[in-house]
């Protein structure tokens, strides 16, 4: 039978003075996953291998590592997938401390959690005589949101987090979406103004890693896009990341394209003094060089058919605004499903 | 001879703070016998902005993009991976959802009497040299071979995320830009940010941020040793070179557009490339290919 090595990160802090990889060539059976294989290393191999599991069926979320470079459930995983040329490289996931081996301390994920109040918060704390209701139409808005293990894949791989641990994070964004969008939450404009502030959600720059990793039908980057346009929606607009969308909307909607000219001052505030100062140094160098911008923007030819584009936006909007109303109680309205059927 | 024609959607950079781009992909071109027939009447694509405020809005601007191709009856040549990106996004959409494809149609028949029919091709430059024939031409055309140039091919995120709107066989492990690089007689680097991003998109929202991720990227070739980046993505490539004096580190790291790359080893000059437009000066590197 073929063999396959699993090179193993390995670690134990109270009694390695660093990290090294340990190799385990074992047998290539058909239809293995990777959880099943790491069972069998430490079954028939090494009993002081570390890692998480529990369900086995891409379920509890326990078993998320780094297979060569990237995050995964390993339960959900044919290890023949992997074994290019025979080997499979396993990493604890990244943005936390590892405790043991494959196993981190998930601690800062739990932490972000509960920043964005994971729970429904309901209009009335008065016991309802009945179960708070919802429609299979409203229900759609979360279906996929609410498919989220909590496995960290999203948290792991996420690039904003390797540079800044204080952002909220692919998963705390999908969780805050989730009742953002849920029809029986009454906070849904607080919890928009909450994360349109510094480390939420404007301060994700799409690179799509976590939708990428995420095993279920959560993808956070689409969740996040979501929220934007329900902030946009709202008219939250008193941020660098809504002024932006607005201001790309102006300058594409007047001219056909992006006037790069006016889109950083526009993002900043054009009297945000100290912001707009800070644009100063990298506009004079590329001034200097010959790179700025034309100063005489130019419209494509037919700009009229983009301009109507923009005066009917309001009849391309899926989601009405007096669903999320200022201190509100959030109801949404059923048309807002069509969206999502797309 | 290789004779094919593109309808080429500059994207806006290349009409504003990356005109360098603009001319290198022409004179390149030029060069392989690509014609090309520019998009004048093609609006932005959108740069996943416009569909955070209505997505709608987003993929009709980019449907009658789709149209204004099929009208030329010529396939889109994209120069920006973001626009690349986002073509592929809204032309899945449409093309996975009949009923969706009918609305946008019915809308952008109103506004414009154009059609998006579904036939359009959308390839990003690296793709098209890389095409049937071109790259054997372009082989035989290197006059400038690139050797001992160390270049680290950075994909941009677009080019390779999400997976199913990513045109590389392998997103996780590509190594298209690395045939380009190997093809003109450099060598590719290995290094770990290759596939990471740059941060350019929170560039107005969280500064420190977005240098921090350009920072990472910059540092990690640095370490494996690449002499320069070559970007497919005009916002990589401002975010690496015009801030890089703002990035945290000692860095001096020439950023090349792999159209300049190409363009180099064909036999064209620093300056008919503008790679003198670049904040970080290439010119170091690059003396012994002059």
């Amino acid at each position: 039978m073929e063999k396959v090595t699993l090179k193993i990160f390995r670690y134990d802090p109270g009694k390695d003075s660093q990290p090294y990889y340990q190799n385990y060539i074992m047998e290539l059976e058909p239809g293995i996953t990777l959880l099943n294989g790491l069972n069998k290393v430490r079954a028939t191999q090494d009993a002081s291998l570390a890692y998480r599991m529990s369900c086995g069926s891409a379920i509890c979320g326990s078993c998320a590592m780094k297979v060569n470079g990237h995050a995964l459930l390993a339960c959900k995983t044919q290890l023949c997938d992997l074994a290019k040329n025979g080997l499979v490289q396993i990493d604890p996931i990244g943005n936390m401390e590892v405790i043991k081996d494959l196993v981190v301390d998930l601690e800062p994920f739990w932490a972000s959690l509960r920043k964005v109040r994971p729970y429904l918060v309901p209009d009335t704390l008065d016991n309802p005589e009945l179960e708070r209701k919802q429609t299979q139409k409203q229900f759609l808005l979360i279906d996929d949101v609410t498919t989220c293990i909590l496995c960290a894949s999203c948290y792991s791989d996420c690039n904003v987090l390797e540079v800044d641990n204080e952002f909220f994070g692919p998963a705390t964004l999908a969780k805050a979406h989730r009742f953002i969008y849920d029809s029986r939450d009454a906070k849904a404009y607080d919890r928009l103004e909450q994360i349109t502030e510094l480390y939420g959600v404007w301060d994700c720059t799409h690179c799509g890693e976590c939708s990428t990793r995420c095993p279920t039908e959560t993808k956070p980057m689409a969740r996040i896009e979501e929220i934007r346009q329900a902030v946009m929606e709202a008219e939250i607009t008193n941020n660098n990341g809504a002024r932006h969308v607005l201001g790309f909307r102006e300058t594409v909607s007047k001219s056909g394209r992006l006037n790069e000219n006016y889109l950083p001052a526009r993002s900043v505030g054009f009297f945000n003094i100290p912001a707009l100062l800070g644009l100063l140094p990298v506009g004079i160098r590329m001034f200097v060089k010959g790179k700025n911008p034309p100063l005489i923007h130019k419209s494509i030819e037919k700009v009229k058919e983009v301009k109507s584009i923009f005066s009917r936006l309001k009849k391309y909007r899926k989601i009405k605004p007096q669903h999320i109303t200022k201190g509100d109680i959030n109801r949404l309205d059923e048309d807002s499903i069509s969206e999502r059927k797309v | 001879m290789v004779n094919c024609k593109y309808a080429l959607f500059t994207g806006c950079v290349a009409k504003g703070a990356g005109r360098e781009l603009l001319t290198a992909t022409e004179a390149v071109c030029e060069k392989l016998s690509i014609e090309l027939a520019e998009m004048t009447d093609a609006s932005c694509c959108g740069a996943g902005v416009i569909s955070e405020d209505n997505p709608m809005a987003a993929d009709l601007l980019n449907a009658r993009t789709f149209a204004l191709a099929e009208e030329q009856g010529l396939d889109i040549m994209n120069i920006c991976i973001t626009c690349q990106g986002v073509h592929n996004k809204t032309k899945n959409k449409l093309d996975n959802n009949p009923e969706y494809k009918a609305e946008v149609n019915l809308e952008l028949k109103r506004i414009s009497g154009k059609e998006y029919k579904g036939v359009v091709k959308i390839q990003h430059f690296g793709q098209v040299i890389l095409g049937d024939s071109v790259l054997e031409k372009m082989k035989n055309m290197v006059v400038r071979p690139l050797t001992g140039l160390k270049a680290g091919a950075f994909y941009g995120c677009y080019a390779t995320r999400p997976h199913e709107c990513s045109d590389l066989d392998n997103p996780d492990s590509p190594d298209e830009m690395e045939k380009i690089i190997e093809a003109l007689g450099a060598t590719p680097v290995d290094y770990a940010a290759r596939l990471k991003c740059c941060g350019f998109p929170i560039i107005m929202m969280n500064k420190k941020n977005s240098l921090a991720l350009s920072g990472n990227a910059l540092n990690s070739a640095q370490n494996a040793g690449a002499d320069c980046l070559i970007t497919q993505c005009p916002l990589c490539h401002l975010n690496l070179d015009a801030y890089q004096p703002e990035i945290p580190g000692e860095y001096n790291m020439p950023i090349i557009h792999i159209q300049q790359l190409v363009g180099l080893a064909l036999g064209l000059e620093q300056n008919e490339l503008k790679m003198n437009t670049h904040i970080v000066n290439p010119a170091g590197i690059l003396s012994q290919f002059a």
